[in-house]
């Protein structure tokens, strides 16, 4: 239907729209809805687009280095490398000692930032969706509740990395209660687990936020009904919340995995830069690029971007997380399917969830 | 259910009493034990996001040689850290100011170009809409250590960029990347605002007479101002703690955000890192974020359930 009205509305003029108008909302509406957007179009495709794509080219090209022979002057400008940039990932040249053994620093890059990713998206689901369900039986005390958990998301990352710095010092208070004497921030495996629970601690309050907007979309009568049927608190959980939860929490995971695979600020600020134990890609990329060695740095961040670009496809396609949720799109879909999916258009959304959270 | 039942045994006429009694059940030995716990889960959520923070402000007030005291209360007391931040060292006044300047413009650079696409995005229909919808998700997706070797090489004017101005240590170089990433937060969020506004409202504007454009400006623009303001604050903490844009391009230390200029504390007494004075500045960065939080709370949950937080 809306594909229709987009049809009709770019072929005819306007003035003859009072005639045949069914909607007075869907008229000449294509016209306006561009121009509207067309400004931030066009500040998304200057800030983003085009340094995209210029990273892109960047990343097969190499800075010129040594002496020119021709001028006898230092080198400047840059050429054509081709794939050399990407090739050099596997050869055996940078090799560092990380959490992997001796690998090639951009593999022990890789892997850091795969391992925390995987480490701290877990742990902060777990929690995360523990502290909603805890929330969502609240009688009383929902605000403070509310207010306790939007301070470790207002804390800036680096304050936050700076503080658990202060935290982990190796005279500082983890070790005093836990009654160790572990060098949390020298570069080693203790480091990565640092910076594992400075991470979960920031963004596990997030993922409970968005998990109890979407317990709240479900309706007390379902488990009142299941409870008729005699379902344990256990199998409620499993066979009621879990499934009705699972759109919203979905959404909440796959921004939570994005973010964490650039992780920047934490490792940064905590135990620093060029430590390889807790070394992200990200990390990695800034380090080459403000050596102004632009092409390894562009090739990092690049293979960096498709990776965030394959989880986030893998999320859409296998997990269906539905990230557009618009009801209009949802039609014309469903008319291209010619029969209509049922549970597509129950599930709460990213979208909607902000009506389901006032 | 209950009030069905309870309606029932009025018409059976109860007594006062016992209807109070109905409509206040005591709790069985169960439902009391739930009760108590999910008091204590709730103590729980929030000493755990509360306790590392009451450590950072405990250790901002101590005196700046006991920085790693792991006393819980700081004995003796002292301001001499939130002195210290200020020190002629540190930058950090003009470092505030900078990050004023810069989370300002970008918020409202982004609110200016996120509004009128959010209200396309939230009424109109067009064809490609959803293409619109992806691009605008990928932008808020992508990580931003992609834009550092083509616009780093860009702002210091290397070659083949020696046609640019010279954009290190200026505003603009932090403010328009920024934008990358605080443009689809105002857009997403803001369609969401527009969405929960009925459309009936532009309908009757335009029957009275009013234009699309009209109906937007006088109709929903004021009822949507509280999104607005949301948006405003959300953006405005994402830009406000942004580092690695800023570490990167502003190196000159009376350029620096706030952030920048934090991770750069050394101590003016030997070599020990001054995390006395580095608290300090943490707290006094983080106060007034928690202040806006802590009073627009509930929409700034609202806001960011709309998905779409970096």
């Amino acid at each position: 239907m809306a594909t229709a009205t987009a049809e009709s509305s770019l072929s005819t003029v306007q003035g003859d729209g009072h005639k045949r108008k069914k909607n007075a909302l869907s008229d000449g509406q294509g016209r306006l809805a561009w121009m509207l957007l067309a400004p931030t179009l066009l500040v998304i495709l200057v800030v983003a687009g085009i340094p995209v794509a210029m990273s892109i080219r960047e990343s097969f090209f190499l800075s010129n280095t040594g002496v020119d022979p021709s001028t006898g002057l230092i080198a400047s400008g840059e050429k054509f490398v081709g794939l050399q940039n990407f090739a050099a990932i596997f050869s055996d040249q940078d090799l560092v000692r990380g959490n992997w053994g001796s690998i090639g620093r951009f593999f022990n890059a890789f892997w850091n930032t795969t391992a925390i990713t995987v480490v701290c998206v877990i742990a902060e689901t777990i929690i995360g969706v523990a502290m909603a369900l805890i929330m969502a039986k609240a009688f009383r005390g929902k605000g403070l509740v509310r207010a306790g958990i939007l301070v470790p998301w207002a804390i800036p990352t680096i304050v936050s990395a700076l503080m658990w710095k202060l935290i982990f010092d190796a005279n500082g208070v983890m070790n005093k209660i836990l009654g160790t004497q572990i060098l949390w921030l020298a570069d080693n495996v203790p480091a990565f687990w640092a910076v594992f629970i400075a991470d979960v601690w920031k963004t596990a309050p997030f993922i409970g936020l968005l998990t109890l907007a979407g317990l709240q979309t479900i309706p007390a009568e379902v488990y009142e009904a299941a409870k008729v049927d005699g379902a344990t608190t256990w199998q409620q959980f499993v066979r009621i919340t879990l499934p009705m939860v699972r759109p919203t929490l979905v959404v909440a995971v796959l921004f939570r995995t994005l973010d964490t695979l650039r992780m920047f600020d934490l490792p940064y600020g905590m135990v620093g830069p060029g430590k390889y134990h807790v070394e992200t890609l990200s990390i990695f990329s800034y380090l080459e690029a403000t050596q102004s060695r632009y092409g390894p740095a562009a090739a990092y961040a690049i293979i960096l971007f498709l990776y965030v670009l394959l989880i986030a496809f893998l999320f859409v396609r296998i997990l269906g997380a539905d990230l557009i949720s618009d009801p209009d799109l949802k039609k014309t879909k469903k008319k291209k399917k010619t029969d209509g999916d049922a549970s597509d258009a129950a599930s709460p959304t990213a979208l909607e969830m902000a009506g389901g959270a006032h | 259910m209950s009030t069905t039942a309870s309606e029932a045994r009025t018409e059976s006429h109860l007594s006062a009493d016992e209807i109070a009694a109905l409509a206040h059940p005591k709790p069985s030995p169960k439902a009391r034990i739930g009760l108590i716990a999910s008091y204590v889960g709730m103590a729980v959520i929030v000493l755990y996001c509360i306790v590392p923070f009451y450590w950072m402000v405990v250790s901002s007030l101590r005196l700046p040689t006991e920085g790693l005291s792991t006393e819980l209360i700081p004995r003796p007391a002292s301001t001499e850290n939130y002195v210290a931040v200020f020190g002629p060292g540190n930058n950090f006044g003009r470092s505030l100011v900078n990050s004023v300047i810069v989370s300002g413009t970008t918020t409202i650079l982004t609110l200016l170009f996120g509004i009128v696409a959010a209200y396309a995005l939230a009424r109109l229909k067009f064809r490609g809409k959803g293409g619109v919808l992806w691009l605008i998700m990928a932008c808020s997706m992508f990580p931003l250590v992609v834009l550092l070797p083509p616009l780093l090489k860009m702002f210091s004017s290397t070659e083949p960029f020696t046609w640019f101005p010279y954009w290190i240590n200026t505003y603009q170089s932090v403010i328009l990347p920024g934008l990358s990433f605080g443009l689809p937060l105002a857009v997403w969020n803001l369609t969401a605002f527009f969405k929960q506004l009925p459309v009936e409202l532009e309908q009757a504007a335009m029957v009275d007479g009013c234009t699309p454009g009209v109906a937007f400006r006088k109709v929903i623009l004021p009822l949507a101002a509280p999104g607005v303001v949301t948006t405003a604050i959300i953006v405005f903490i994402g830009s406000w703690n942004e580092f690695l844009l800023a570490l990167t391009f502003l190196q000159d230390p009376s350029r620096q955000t706030a952030t920048v200029a934090i991770s750069k504390f050394t101590g003016s007494t030997g070599f020990d890192t001054p995390y006395g004075t580095i608290m300090a500045a943490g707290v006094l960065v983080t106060v007034p974020l928690l202040i806006a939080v802590l009073i627009f709370q509930r929409r700034i949950v609202a806001g960011l359930t709309a998905g779409g937080v970096k």
